[in-house]
């Protein structure tokens, strides 16, 4: 059980930075997660709080003791690999054994501790066999069993569901939110998967370019981005983004293809040019006219079975939206788009910011 | 060059781990995304390396050394003899003809033996990367005289070539002395080379044959090449890498022969078959002269060395 | 190309691989009186006179103890060696790999004759001469590069992340490569084994130089010096020769078999 804090953690590879001064608290307990695409030093991060990989700069405390001198035995973690890294020549229950021999305890009780392990994971019929014997989501509740006998203070998990299909990683992702609540420790995991960062975590932190953007709940981040980038990276399909452009400041008015709009905005915007974003699940088509709506041209329809996703063309701009089953939403005819006002978030274009 | 070295690296682990002589699968232990940031903190590996780079540094790289600063001495070990003399015996072994006529042995027996092989090798590598019946038995019986000890093998051509009761004359109903003179001895002894190290250069040429892509003859085929041409303009070029490193293994090891001819000839007749390491072992063990057979050694050592360079030179230009 | 023509090229082929053995084989089991007969073609009856005497006239077990001996130590100690190094080199952090691997491919060019000389006054100084271990230590020298390149390539295959999670288990990196890697690299550490014995087996120049008696001096060196009374005893030599050589032979058949599968799984890197 910890709480960890990162203090100002800096990572430098060479001269090229990779982490820029980095400060999170993380709460005992939680199940936290880095999320942010490939390169964006999300596994490096991971990597310095197992101690796998030094840090150039700052601190990382668990319980408030400093570790960075510690190595990833003495941290007391334990790790889930991508790749799950199990040890190909040992047969599942030495692999689950080892970190325990590693650390000389008596056979007998790693045996109590093994086939405790194996029937929290549902392995006990397989303990006999070899890991090239196993399939995909077994290799994997391996992988987490040996990472769970140890007892850490932090389990650290690399995109762990990443080499496991589609099916398979929904039902793995249960799995783990429910061992979770098990087990209650703490949990940093890795993803580059924004959906499953969204479906297992207690809080979240975005992380782009070595910079945390933005860190809090899956709700605040769904609702709430802060900046542009932080917007498109969560959520699927991905927002619309489309240029307005300020016309007035009292009252407030923009302008978004010929459409004015009036949004309450926390902070005045300061540049001209504003960016609206939409989530696509909030824009709504249809081949009926209704009040209020926009007119456009579809160009395309994806089947999602019990509704559609329709793109459209609003004018020049391209916007992915919303439709009931409709025969009629074919590519090149016209359609109707409509969206509440207030699920419309405003980001200054310059800055990229939330406004 | 840097490539050239750089390709010998990777043709050697292809060599020794691909489909070598004891081919191996390579491990599939599992994917890692390649896009994945990878850990660039690794622990260090000193202690790891130097049990043997310090054994391979006392036992390989201070001989050299040793033998150069020996070449520079008058030592006879039967009388504890042992005067600097400086380049006095590079001076001498200008002037020796036994030297100059082992170094033309050597020359001819390299050129000769590597030509041969490298023809004779190609041709049972195109023959045998076609598909029949008994193929693996095939490759196998290509492999045994490869397994043969150098020395048994010279025993036995020594037994084939003997002039009474041997095979060889026999079969050809002739009654010659095959050791009997400089020209057929020498001959004898590159048959023999020939015979032992085809096999070597098949296998590796029957390994660079099947990585060029089957589709490639088919394109040739449909485009109405025949089969010559199709060997001259598509298998040939794209072999040549493989050639070009076959070439030097064997290059080296031919250059360097001591036993095949050794225990065929024993340099004879009156030492005209003689070849470099033969002779440097001679003045060296035989005569006990430490010294000058240390210069005949450092001689061997640099031309191995030149010659190693020319084909690295040679392999780099032919990547590019 | 016509099928018969093939099938008798693969004939000749098949003939000029197996012949000179073969004959070999059969010279040895000839009678001596037979040996000598013209036209030298097949024996009327087959002897074993020669293999008894290989054994009984000459000290041939000793000689066959001797390599045994120094071919297993050899490939004992290579790959312990080799192994460490190549674990370090493919896994670990080391200042100028690519130096090292550049000297360990020198190092297999080095012609044997360049060092024998000064190989020879080391191991007379240090009173090792015409021992086992004068051998043992040249031969294991010499086949690290061997070992060294064939054994690197093998930890590579094995994923870093193998080593991070055995380091999180709590080994040490020397725990890492004896419980974790050197397994793993079973079959490439096989593999090794067999090159370096078959090196060290069959090697001669310093086998020559090295051994006097029959105290540490090897197959290759015996079969050389094999002695005779006045002429050369071609049928006890034969014998030698199938004796030391049929082992190898039949271990390399047996790995042909992964050749074929090497070949045909079309694994061809470079």
């Amino acid at each position: 059980m910890a709480e960890i804090i990162l203090q100002n953690i800096t990572k430098n590879f060479g001269s090229v930075p990779v982490i820029k001064d980095l400060s999170l608290n993380i709460k005992d307990g939680e199940f936290f997660t880095f999320v942010g695409p490939s390169g964006c030093g999300k596994s490096t991060l991971l990597n310095m709080i197992s101690g796998l990989e030094h840090i150039s700069a700052g601190r990382i405390l668990f319980n408030g003791e400093e570790v960075n001198h510690l190595s990833p035995k003495e941290r007391d973690i334990a790790m889930v690999f991508q790749s799950y890294a199990l040890y190909p020549h040992m047969t599942v229950y030495n692999n689950i054994a080892f970190p325990l021999k590693m650390k000389k305890i008596e056979t007998q009780s790693i045996d109590t501790e093994v086939r405790r392990v194996a029937s929290l994971l549902g392995l006990e019929g397989l303990l006999k066999r070899k890991p090239k014997e196993l399939s995909g989501g077994q290799k994997q509740r391996v992988a987490l069993g040996r990472a769970i006998i140890r007892k850490p203070r932090v389990f650290l998990m690399d995109e762990p569901l990443s080499n496991l299909d589609a099916r398979l990683r929904v039902e793995m992702r249960a799995e783990l939110k429910k061992l979770h609540n098990e087990l209650k420790i703490t949990v940093i995991y890795v993803t580059h998967d924004q959906a499953e960062a969204m479906s297992l975590s207690d809080r979240i932190a975005v992380l782009y370019n070595g910079m945390i953007q933005q860190c809090g709940t899956p709700q605040d981040i769904y609702l709430k981005p802060d900046n542009i980038m932080v917007a498109g990276f969560i959520g699927s399909p991905s927002m619309n983004f489309i240029p307005a452009s300020l016309n007035k400041r009292k009252p407030l008015e923009i302008e978004c293809n010929g459409v004015i709009f009036s949004p309450l905005l926390k902070n005045m915007p300061e540049n001209t040019s504003i960016i609206f974003g939409i989530r696509p699940e909030d824009v709504c088509i249809s081949s009926e006219k209704s009040e209020g709506c926009m007119e456009v041209t579809v160009s395309l329809t994806e089947s999602a079975g019990s509704f559609n996703w329709v793109d459209v063309m609003w004018k020049d701009v391209t916007v992915k939206g919303l439709s009931k089953l409709d025969k009629e939403l074919k590519p090149g005819n016209t359609a109707f788009m409509k969206f509440a006002p207030d699920k419309v978030i405003v980001f200054d274009a310059n800055l990229k910011k939330r406004l | 060059m840097k490539t050239g070295i750089q390709f010998l690296c990777a043709f050697l682990d292809s060599r020794f781990c691909g489909n070598d002589v004891f081919s191996i699968k390579p491990l599939n232990l599992g994917t890692t995304d390649p896009y994945k940031e990878q850990l660039l903190h690794k622990d260090s590996g000193v202690k790891f390396v130097l049990p043997a780079l310090s054994v391979i540094g006392l036992v390989a790289v201070f001989p050299v050394f040793y033998v150069f600063y020996l070449s520079l001495h008058r030592k006879v070990l039967t009388f504890n003899i042992s005067t600097f003399i400086g380049l006095d015996n590079y001076i001498y072994l200008l002037g020796d003809s036994r030297f100059w006529n082992a170094l033309k042995n050597t020359a001819y027996f390299t050129g000769v033996s590597v030509a041969l092989e490298l023809i004779l090798g190609l041709s049972i590598a195109v023959l045998l990367n076609r598909a029949f019946k008994g193929k693996g038995f095939m490759r196998a019986v290509v492999l045994i005289p490869w397994a043969v000890p150098t020395v048994v093998s010279a025993k036995m051509w020594e037994w084939i070539y003997n002039t009474d009761f041997g095979i060889l004359n026999y079969i050809l109903g002739t009654d010659i002395n095959w050791l009997g003179s400089t020209f057929r001895a020498i001959n004898a002894a590159i048959f023999m080379d020939v015979w032992k190290t085809t096999p070597f250069v098949t296998l590796l040429l029957i390994a660079g044959l099947q990585v060029i892509p089957k589709d490639l003859y088919s394109a040739a085929n449909v485009d109405g090449a025949g089969s010559w041409c199709i060997f001259r303009r598509i298998t040939l070029p794209l072999l040549m890498p493989v050639i070009l490193i076959v070439l030097i293994f064997r290059t080296l090891d031919a250059f360097r022969v001591f036993d095949a001819v050794y225990i065929l000839t024993g340099g004879g007749p009156a030492n005209t078959t003689e070849t470099l390491s033969i002779y440097a072992y001679k003045v060296l063990f035989q005569l006990l002269q430490f010294g000058y057979g240390s210069t005949l050694s450092v001689i061997v050592f640099l031309c191995v060395g030149l010659i190693s360079v020319f084909y690295v030179r040679l392999l780099s230009r032919s990547i590019r | 190309m016509k099928k018969s023509g093939f099938y008798l090229m693969l004939t000749v082929i098949f003939m000029y691989c197996t012949g000179p053995f073969l004959w070999q084989v059969i010279t040895s089991v000839k009678p001596s009186s037979e040996l000598t007969k013209l036209p030298p073609v097949l024996p009327d009856v087959i002897s074993l006179d020669h293999y008894i005497s290989v054994f009984k006239g000459h000290p041939f077990g000793r000689i066959i103890l001797n390599s045994m001996a120094v071919s297993l130590i050899s490939t004992v100690l290579s790959l312990a060696l080799g192994s460490l190094t190549a674990f370090g080199l493919a896994k670990l952090n080391i200042k100028g790999k690519a130096l090292i691997f550049g000297f360990v491919l020198s190092i297999s060019m080095f012609p044997p004759i360049a060092t024998v000389s000064p190989l020879y006054l080391i191991i007379r100084e240090l009173g090792l001469r015409d021992t086992w271990w004068a051998l043992i230590i040249t031969y294991t020298t010499f086949t690290l590069p061997m070992s060294i390149w064939i054994l690197s390539s093998f930890f590579r295959e094995v994923p870093d992340e193998l080593y991070q999670a055995a380091k999180v288990d709590g080994c040490s990196p020397f725990q890492i490569f004896y419980k974790i890697f050197l397994p793993l690299a079973g079959p490439g550490i096989f593999a090794t084994a067999i090159l370096v014995f078959i090196f060290s087996w069959n090697e001669f120049l310093y086998a020559l130089t090295f051994t006097s008696t029959i105290a540490s001096r090897t197959i290759p060196v015996g079969i050389a010096l094999f002695p005779g009374l006045h002429e050369m005893p071609w049928g006890d030599i034969a014998a030698a020769s199938v004796i030391v050589t049929l082992p190898l032979i039949i271990l390399v058949l047996v790995f042909q078999r992964r050749i074929i599968e090497g070949l045909t799984s079309g694994a061809v890197k470079g």
